[in-house]
């Protein structure tokens, strides 16, 4: 009886954990397919992109031709004709008719045009890389492209570099000043006390559910008044205000869960509020600074709504998202820019998430689990 | 010059009151211990002590000084934590200079300090680890020696033992006892466990509920109990208790527990004279209470007889749960006594060591 139920539920949870695999690995394909795509294109050519499809580097099946037949004029091209034991009107041998392992297509116009025998072949996968299109989206210069059929053409860079550094010159401020702020804040909430200490953390809580979209029109009335649109002191502040509540609960969950007894132990020992917050407080809640930095600079790096308010159309101060947004509209075509591009866009986010991808799963639970 | 005193000292969190009206001396170089059960207000008068918590009414002094509003590092005091409490990111060097550093001490005075009571406390070897790699007990030696290199006038201890398993306890207990003897400063130490309190204290304090129950030496206090709490508190197996009428027969005053009649001792005669007639809680410690042939020399004693209903060998002794009526209670018998479950023991209790209660006051009848 016992033995049956401890199989039985050793079968339950091994389901669900088969449950559980095979959706991760459905959202993990889901994500990681279209960003191998897009790195593959980024690094292959115009001509490449506008014929075949990313996934062709793979070896692949493929249709070869074998052989040429140029009808003669004699041939009766509006009724069924008949080539190489396949027959099929016009229509249907410009589709292409399939037999095993053959094809018979009819190519170019109906009166001068020719039908070709494919079969289908093995092929190694197309390997022509080029890195002319990283070169194209990063310079800020015109540049001379050979095109496969011997001519050149002569292409505006996108100055990537520029928009690159401008987004690392948001980012960065625009994590370091909330995180700053509220880890301040957090530890003047957990751990001083203070009339209306309560009914001031409730409000900075109760914030979190106002969406940044009903602040914009003010704050931009604000900004034109405090000519500060368009300038980087303005979209730093309009982040941290925007990242202020989160990162002040969430800090506060964590810092209220040390151990009074450090704190007391250092009062007693000598040490103001500020000098427990530099010494143990910031130094204990690592953990919590890092994964809270990481969200924030993710939010901010890929943000496009905030700095398309504040920073509008200025060429010198645009950052990575808006470029790219220009790009869709100027060159929607260009498929192995933009994926270029995108990819630029996405590197810095991939180098901090992988780096700090352990504070950032513990930093989730921060304050939950004791220890 | 490092006395304490606690001059009407309350606290209250609204309607709670955790410590009420405590007054109370801590001469110099005393070694004061804060005994109670838990919730008893021990604590919570250490912390008031150490500046951890605000004073609602009332004043704490130490030495000559008033330091109701005297933050806590200004107060000249050390205090180790139940949880240690060490700064986990810094080395065991670091935990102890911290107060140091921020004193502006000079870097050499801070590093004779740090060695000086790392030898004294053994940890020299762990001054560059971090206190995650030592053990509990090495821990403990570290806060300690975060409290020393102070040099305070006081030293505060909160529990300091509760978290090592017992045998070192035992050792560490030894130890606190000799740091002290050695430093030649005010120790008050809080606990719960009356064992610690009895071994370690020059004085005891008990409380309970906020109230401070009887302050005393050790044996003073296991002799001569205030109140019911505290003679129940102090000693283990704890003291038995009886309901019992102080009657007069025969021209003697005898103890009547319902199955039991102990005649009152000459000692204690004028106690029984002002009490005949009425109810007492009659209380025995149970190393008082033996069998007729074991029965030390010298006491005074009286007979009664009980059915044997439990027995636990603990080699050097036997405790003895006994059966009189429906009433329970312990005796602690010498090892050699013949005791078998059901059977029934003559028993002599010394009355001359016998503690008696008013049962409505439970405090001790004079």
């Amino acid at each position: 009886m016992t033995a049956q139920t401890a199989t039985k539920k050793k079968r339950r949870i091994s389901w669900g954990a088969i449950f559980v695999n095979i959706a991760l690995v459905l959202i993990v394909l889901a994500w990681s397919i279209p960003t191998f795509g897009l790195l593959v294109s980024s690094f292959r050519s115009r001509f490449d992109i506008q014929t075949s499809g990313w996934w062709t580097i793979f070896p692949h099946q493929e249709w070869v031709t074998v052989a040429e037949i140029q009808p003669g004029p004699e041939l009766d091209r509006d009724g069924v004709m008949t080539f190489e034991g396949v027959s099929g009107t016009f229509l249907e041998l410009r589709d292409g008719i399939q037999s095993g392992n053959t094809q018979v297509v009819w190519i170019g116009n109906k009166r001068i045009g020719k039908v070709v025998v494919q079969q289908k072949e093995w092929t190694r996968g197309n390997h022509d890389f080029t890195l002319e299109n990283y070169q194209t989206v990063l310079g800020g210069k015109t540049f001379q492209i050979q095109q496969p059929d011997g001519s050149t053409l002569t292409v505006q860079g996108d100055n990537f570099v520029n928009a690159f550094l401008n987004s690392l010159i948001v980012s960065i401020p625009a994590t370091l000043i909330p995180i700053l702020i509220a880890a301040f804040a957090a530890y003047g909430f957990a751990w001083m006390k203070f009339p209306g200490r309560r009914v001031l953390f409730i409000i900075v809580v109760a914030l979190l559910v106002v969406p940044l979209q009903i602040a914009l029109v003010p704050i931009l009335k604000l900004y034109v008044g405090l000519d500060l649109n368009g300038t980087f002191l303005g979209i730093w502040l309009a982040h941290t205000g925007f990242g202020l509540p989160l990162a002040t609960y969430l800090l506060f969950n964590y810092i209220s869960t040390l151990p009074r007894e450090i704190l007391e132990s250092a009062f007693i020992d000598g040490a103001s509020h500020f000098t427990i917050f530099i010494r143990l407080v910031l130094p204990l809640s690592v953990p919590a600074l890092a994964s809270f930095a990481i969200f924030q600079f993710l939010w901010v790096w890929n943000d496009y709504l905030i700095a398309l308010i504040f920073i509008g159309s200025k060429p010198d101060v645009q950052v990575l998202t808006q470029r790219i947004a220009e790009m869709v509209g100027s060159r929607g075509n260009d498929w192995q820019v933009l994926t270029a591009g995108a990819f630029i866009s996405m590197l810095v986010p991939l180098i901090v998430f992988f780096s700090l991808q352990r504070f950032f799963v513990r930093g989730l639970m921060a304050g939950s689990v004791k220890g | 010059m490092a006395s304490v005193s606690y001059q009407n000292v309350y606290k209250r969190w609204g309607d709670v009151v955790a410590v009420n009206d405590l007054t109370l001396e801590v001469a110099d170089k005393e070694f004061m211990v804060f005994v109670g059960p838990s919730g008893c207000g021990k604590s919570t008068s250490l912390r008031l002590l150490a500046g951890l918590e605000e004073i609602s009414d009332g004043q704490i002094l130490i030495g000559d000084r008033v330091v109701n509003d005297v933050p806590p590092k200004d107060r000249d005091i050390a205090m180790v934590f139940q949880s240690y409490a060490l700064y986990p990111h810094m080395s065991v060097f670091d935990n102890m200079a911290f107060g140091l550093k921020l004193r502006k001490m000079p870097k050499d005075e801070i590093n004779r300090r740090v060695k000086e009571a790392a030898d004294i406390l053994g940890i020299s070897q762990f001054l560059d680890r971090k206190p995650k790699a030592l053990s509990g007990g090495q821990r403990q030696r570290v806060a300690v020696g975060r409290a020393i290199v102070r040099d305070p006038a006081v030293f505060l201890f909160d529990e300091p033992l509760s978290n090592l398993d017992a045998k070192l306890r035992v050792q560490t207990r030894a130890e606190i006892t000799k740091l002290w003897q050695r430093l030649g400063t005010t120790f008050i130490y809080v606990t719960h466990d009356q064992v610690e309190a009895m071994t370690m204290a020059t004085r005891i304090a008990v409380m309970k509920d906020g109230i401070l129950q009887q302050v005393d030496t050790p044996q003073h206090l296991y002799d001569h109990p205030n109140n019911v709490f505290v003679a129940g508190f102090i000693g283990s197996p704890s003291m038995n208790f009886f309901d019992a009428t102080l009657v007069e027969a025969d021209g003697k005053v005898w103890v009547d527990g319902g199955t039991f009649r102990l005649e009152m001792p000459a000692v204690h005669n004028e106690i029984a004279q002002k009490h005949k007639g009425k109810e007492i809680i009659f209380g025995v410690r149970p190393e008082d209470i033996q069998t007729r042939i074991y029965a030390p020399p010298g006491i005074q004693p009286a007979y009664m007889d009980a059915t044997i209903d439990v027995t636990e060998l603990m080699g050097n002794e036997i405790f003895a749960y006994l059966l009189t009526g429906k009433k329970t209670f312990v005796a602690r018998l010498d090892p050699r006594t013949q005791a078998h479950v059901g059977e029934n023991l003559d028993l002599v209790v010394a009355m001359d060591k016998i503690h008696m209660f008013d049962p409505k006051t439970e405090a001790r009848l004079v």
